[in-house]
């Protein structure tokens, strides 16, 4: 399954009011920890078992600042989780784990 | 239980250039890391000296290091948490991953587990974090552009940052207790020829608490500093659209703490083979009591550590099938840096070999470790040993003893 790149024209389409319960890691190209994460998240996209259960997407937040500032992420690796429409976690800080942002699939896949 | 040679603890410089130096020298080496390897220098915008590169990012520095270790095969573990524990002086290390803990026997350990900038600790700061509050001016400092920002501290990492964040911020606050900073002169020069950067002196944070929104904000939330003067008292107000915290560091000595000596905040206490207060458990890189805290000491530690531990497993590997295990052996103990007590040894071989009997000469100089155990306060002395116990210890004072 492929990541959803959000812009601050999709942002809301596509990821706040996504009918799936929905991930957004907000990266930049120069974050060391935002780049060490990005295989082992897209290997988590990829496993079937999510496949029309769980959306993710990623933001490249150095062309779009815009969708940072909207979602009030201001440090990088975040990972924003929306369920209906609503802002249910937010995992980040240097320290973070992909088994951490797994653990939170899981729990919003049920 | 799984048992290995040398466990690394930590895949940042240390820990790799450890990996290197234990792979070449022939040990079987699992290291283990927690969030990905290259450690610290991730966080680092740019290194400029590593001789040898003479420009990378931090994080490209890291791969190389990467690269290069996996070149030699180590195994990289991926665990939660890493807890070193001794059972009947068997170093064990337990890991957590996923939630299910495992154990692991090593010969020997390394810790090369680094450490991580402080907290400041004033009030809001928690809250923040994330939200105007940074640690990381290379994962973050983009999102400013055109907004002014503060850094704390006066240290190397506070000044080069600071330096670094003029690339995107219109002006850099650098709030410093002192009435200078204490970063090396080059770097204190550059920033201070920066017209970007605006040092606050003699400042300390007492608190930060959200801004009113400006209009010329354009949605970028904002926050409030208030400083106090150290030497005057006076209180001030800067608003900022994100602060960075760099006021020194603390040891991630989590999984040897209690167990090894340290000195005060945690660093570990380690004499120049690396070696702990702990038989056997070796210390690398930041997480060391050390002067300097770079990347190339970090490297340098770790092959230290490496070599060190290399020797120990091996001189441990030897003395236990030569002394420990059989079920009986008589051994000549010498000092080698005692020219009279060489003689002798050289005497016991020949004898040995004269009469057929087998006599290990075990250097109680190099293997003081041994020494001590088997509690031999004296030397040369000839030992006789049944099945790791010692059965009798007899003075050696000239060749006619030997016979």
């Amino acid at each position: 399954m492929a990541i959803t790149e959000i812009t601050k024209e999709n942002m809301d389409a596509e990821f706040k009011n996504s009918p799936l319960p929905t991930v957004l890691d907000f990266w930049g190209p120069k974050c060391g920890p935002c780049m060490a994460l990005m295989p082992k998240y897209h290997e988590l996209a990829e496993n079937p078992k999510y496949a029309g259960k769980f959306k993710f997407c990623s933001v490249d937040t150095s062309k779009n600042r815009r969708v940072a500032i909207t979602f009030r992420v201001m440090s990088q690796p975040t990972f924003l989780f929306y369920k209906n429409g609503e802002e249910v976690a937010r995992l980040g800080g240097e320290a973070l784990t992909i088994e951490a942002i797994k653990a939170k699939v899981d729990e919003l896949v049920g | 239980m799984e048992k290995r040679e040398l466990v690394i603890i930590g895949a940042g410089p240390a820990g790799m250039s450890a990996a290197i130096y234990g792979r070449r020298a022939g040990l079987d080496v699992l290291l283990l890391e927690r969030k990905g390897t290259g450690g610290q220098i991730n966080l680092t915008d740019e290194i400029e000296n590593y001789p040898g590169i003479s420009h990378a990012t931090g994080a490209e520095l890291g791969q190389m290091f990467k690269a290069h270790a996996m070149k030699f095969e180590p195994e990289i573990r991926m665990v939660d948490e890493a807890k070193v524990e001794l059972r009947d002086e068997k170093k064990i290390v337990v890991t957590r991953i996923k939630g299910e803990n495992s154990e692991i026997e090593a010969e020997a350990i390394i810790v090369a587990t680094g450490a991580h900038f402080k907290r400041l600790g004033c009030e809001g700061e928690t809250e923040h974090i994330g939200q105007g509050v940074s640690f990381c001016a290379v994962c973050d400092g983009a999102f400013f552009d055109g907004f002014e920002v503060a850094v704390v501290g006066g240290g190397n990492a506070a000044v080069e940052e600071g330096a670094y964040l003029t690339k995107f911020a219109s002006k850099v606050y650098i709030i410093h207790r002192r009435d200078e900073f204490r970063a090396d002169r080059a770097a204190i020069a550059q920033a201070l020829a920066n017209p970007k950067i605006v040092p606050v002196y003699n400042s300390v944070v007492e608190k930060i608490s959200d801004a009113e929104e400006l209009e010329s904000d354009d949605g970028m939330p904002h926050e409030n500093l208030t400083l106090k003067n150290v030497k005057t008292g006076e209180i001030s107000n800067l608003r900022v659209a994100c602060v960075f915290m760099f006021v020194g560091q603390a040891p991630d000595d989590d999984c040897v703490r209690g167990l090894v000596k340290a000195e005060k905040g945690g660093w570990i206490i380690t004499n120049d083979k690396m070696e702990t207060s702990v038989e056997g458990i070796f210390a690398a890189g930041d997480v060391r009591s050390k002067y300097l805290r770079q990347v190339i000491t970090a490297a340098s530690d770790g092959a230290i550590a490496a070599m060190a531990a290399s020797a120990y497993i091996n001189e441990q590997v030897h003395l236990r099938a030569t002394l420990l295990e059989p079920e009986s052996v008589k051994a000549f103990f010498y000092s080698s840096i005692d020219e009279s007590q060489v003689k002798l040894s050289n005497y016991v071989e020949k004898f040995a070999n004269e009469n057929g009997v087998k006599i290990p000469l075990i250097d109680g100089y190099r293997n003081a470790r041994m020494t001590e155990k088997l509690q031999l306060s004296e030397l040369p002395v000839m030992v006789e040993l049944a099945s790791g116990k010692v059965v009798k210890v007899t003075k050696v004072n000239s060749e006619s003893d030997v016979a």
